[in-house]
């Protein structure tokens, strides 16, 4: 049953991260990579992680996506056209990323094959991944909300307007020198 | 037969490979980065993985994911919005074409 579960959506996500390598458009690549998250999802679950597989589909599939093929629509984002590649990285490539999975494959295979599946009892990981959060890990969950700060403040300043901040900034700039000009001329 | 650690580290390898080919040979600046979230997902694969299959009833791994999707989800904003301001300025999404500071 696990294994027939493993091969099922194993190989689907193997299959949307082919098919988000093989798709022209931007959109089919993130809707493939959506695909690919669904189905690490249920394997998330098959490994006895379900904080993780909700948390994959809520933030992951359902925030973190629907971002992305927002900005593909927001920039109207057509299928790219091909463009030559460097000889070498086309005929050196493929091989070379293949040598590289084998050796990966043989190398992962080889030293944990005989590693016992875990099967301890079942806990309630939401209670206890909690506990460690607000215990343990206190300090990396207290820093991250500053990095959310950070990361909210430079996606606005980001995506800002460059022309509009570029006509407040010098309007506001000449408003203030005409202002100190004139107590000068006051002053005067 | 059970499903061992290797089929998970290999299937996670592949995942991770795959987002390395996209990364490096797709030509369009949103594709590469959805192949930067295809690798992070493999790494996540690892994590719970790992965590699974050597450590009884630990949920250390499932932390490590837990984070490692927390800095996914302000790098995916920040990033999106640096993919915004470079198309506004530049007007293209090819990275090809994005050669300021070559040379």
């Amino acid at each position: 049953m696990q294994l027939a579960l493993f091969i099922i959506f194993g190989g689907l996500a193997l299959a949307g991260a082919i098919n988000l390598l093989v798709q022209k458009a931007p959109i089919h690549s993130a809707l493939s990579l959506v695909l690919v998250m669904g189905a690490l999802a249920v394997l998330f679950l098959l490994l006895g992680a379900e904080f993780i597989a909700f948390i994959q589909i809520l933030v992951y599939a359902g925030a973190i996506m629907v971002l992305f093929v927002f900005v593909i629509m927001l920039l109207n984002a057509q299928p790219s056209e091909p463009s030559r590649s460097s000889r070498i990285a086309r005929w050196l490539g493929p091989p070379v990323a293949g040598l590289l999975g084998i050796i990966l494959a043989a190398l992962v295979a080889s030293r944990y094959h005989r590693v016992p599946a875990n099967m301890g009892q079942p806990m309630f990981q939401v209670e206890a991944i909690g506990n460690a959060l607000f215990h343990q890990y206190l300090l990396p969950f207290e820093v991250t909300s500053v990095l959310f700060l950070v990361g909210v403040a430079g996606a606005v300043m980001l995506a800002s307007r460059p022309d509009e901040a570029a006509q407040n900034a010098p309007a506001g700039h000449l408003a203030e020198t005409e202002a100190i000009s004139r107590k000068k001329g006051a002053g005067a | 037969m059970v499903v061992s650690l290797a089929d998970y580290l290999v299937l996670s390898a592949l995942l991770f490979a795959l987002g390395v080919a996209g990364f490096l040979f797709k030509k369009d600046l949103i594709t590469v980065f959805i192949s930067i979230e295809l690798m992070l997902n493999g790494v996540n694969l690892t994590f719970v993985a790992f965590s699974h299959y050597l450590r009884q009833n630990a949920i250390d791994g499932n932390l490590f994911v837990f984070f490692v999707m927390v800095v996914a989800a302000a790098e995916a904003a920040v990033g999106l919005a640096i993919i915004i301001a470079v198309v506004r300025n530049r007007n293209t999404l090819n990275i090809d074409k994005m050669d300021l500071m070559k040379n």
